[in-house]
């Protein structure tokens, strides 16, 4: 056998098995997982938001739990960014990634401070009603860049459309462990609820200090503490928030809106 | 199981440790040890890389051309790896985000294709499966203690679990920032190192 599995013509019939037989594998395991796999990521999403929105409290933790409950409250809608008028389309086949690498759905932005280089046309909002059916909270998904690479966040809104109800980034970032992917962190987390937004004048004044907020400083409401180790991290946390409720960002739906939501 | 399969599933936990004594796989011991969690996953994963591939590789050893044996090597090693990250993505979203990088990098970890090479071409099947199994448990022994002191005094926790509580937590301990860092893991490599060839001086290398 060793004598003359040299050959030219048997290392490449060898080569060709091999490879067959291996990209067998690998399809049959891509396309058997993929359903799981959307599931999963949809299930993730769906915790985020409603973590974000403050009622995941309302669910057991488990898979049906979840989905009972973002079925049940929450609503999610497209709106066209630059007008902030709701628009026809199915948020469920909605995909920022893919639009924002789109050149005929994006556009560069004017002012691209938070860093993500191309913003979608359309963006999805997320209406999370009480069980009178009020809209309590609004949930905007958000992106910019950290230290490293972009950051995903899901930012909820109480319904005057200013005071912040959590701040939820999502695990998939490259911040450096235990510094700026302490945006994770449910301590930090914590110190969002009941921060303000916009001042008198409609500007974007929420932001991390470096070095804790100051107690009794007029600016007090509108900060949270910065992440220690990570400035560069919170910098891109705070652009975020400046850019996504900037003029560039939600501010034309947040004015259009905020004589109340429905 | 006869004394010779045990001794090649456990001899490369101390005595022929892949990162302690052949100083393979260091980069990935680098990245994936700053949780415990993190470092248990790369454990499977890598596990069932090196088994696997050995367990392919030496089945069809004898009909590898040796002019194409490495490419050979990788393709199974590369879709071996493929599968276990598509598993990941199926059933623990949230981890595969963390370790999807490191775990496409396992195709590079040198442990399994220098385990393909040295051993599977040669063994028959079932040993080349146990020493798989026994090289990614040697990996896997020195990551998970890596990551404890990584974790334990990074972050003060063990699994999750707080142990030590933190200050930023209200507790009294300081987290030391240079553990959370990944180049902190070659001085717990060097003191593992260390301590091994303390215990088993015959791994000293002679000058």
């Amino acid at each position: 056998m060793s004598a003359n599995k040299e050959t030219f013509g048997k290392t490449v019939g060898f080569v060709f098995i091999v490879c067959l037989v291996c990209a067998l594998l690998v399809s049959f395991a891509a396309v058997q997982l993929k359903p799981l796999q959307v599931e999963n990521k949809l299930l993730d999403q769906q915790t985020k938001i409603l973590e974000a929105a403050g009622i995941i409290s309302k669910t057991d933790g488990s898979k049906a739990s979840i989905q009972g409950t973002f079925e049940k409250y929450v609503e999610a809608k497209m709106i066209d960014l630059d007008s902030g008028d709701y628009i026809e389309g199915n948020p469920a086949l909605f995909d920022e990634r893919r639009n924002s690498r789109d050149l005929k759905k994006s556009d560069k932005p004017e002012n691209d401070i938070a860093g993500i280089n191309r913003r979608s046309h359309d963006a999805v909002v997320y209406l999370v009603r009480d069980d009178a059916g009020k809209v309590e909270t609004v949930v905007f998904p958000m992106v910019g860049s950290g230290l490293w690479d972009l950051m995903y966040a899901y930012v909820g809104v109480e319904a005057d459309l200013n005071t912040i109800r959590n701040v939820i980034y999502t695990a998939e970032m490259k911040e450096t462990p235990g510094l700026g992917a302490e945006v994770l962190n449910p301590s930090w987390i914590a110190l969002w609820p009941g921060k303000k937004i916009f001042d008198e004048s409609n500007q974007v004044k929420v932001e991390l200090v470096k070095g804790g907020v100051k107690a009794g400083n007029p600016m007090e409401a509108y900060q949270v503490d910065g992440l220690s180790g990570a400035t560069l991290t919170a910098n891109g946390v705070t652009r975020t928030f400046q850019f996504w409720f900037g003029d560039e960002g939600y501010l034309p739906y947040i004015n259009k809106n905020r004589g109340g939501l429905n | 199981m006869s004394s010779e399969n045990s001794k090649v599933l456990t001899k490369p936990i101390f005595d022929n440790n892949p990162i302690a004594l052949q100083v393979l796989g260091i980069c990935s011991a680098l990245a994936v040890t700053s949780s415990m969690a993190n470092a248990l996953v790369m454990t499977l994963a890598v596990v069932f890389v090196t088994a696997f591939s050995n367990l392919f590789i030496s089945i069809i050893r004898n009909h590898i051309p040796s002019s194409v044996r490495i490419i050979v090597q990788m393709a199974i090693i590369a879709s071996l790896v493929i599968v276990v990250d598509q598993v990941l993505k199926a059933f623990s979203y949230a981890l595969s985000q963390e370790l999807s990088v490191f775990v496409g990098l396992i195709i590079t970890n040198c442990i399994v294709m220098g385990r393909a090479e040295a051993f599977a071409m040669k063994e028959k099947p079932g040993v080349s499966f146990l020493d798989g199994i026994g090289n990614g448990l040697g990996y896997g022994f020195i990551l998970m203690t890596v990551a404890f002191f990584r974790e334990l005094f990074g972050f003060g926790t063990v699994f999750g679990v707080e142990i030590l509580p933190l200050i930023q937590n209200g507790g009294w301990y300081q987290a030391n920032g240079l553990l959370v860092l990944p180049f902190s893991s070659f001085f717990i490599i060097g003191l593992i190192i260390w301590a091994i060839r303390q215990w088993k001086p015959e791994q000293v290398e002679k000058d």
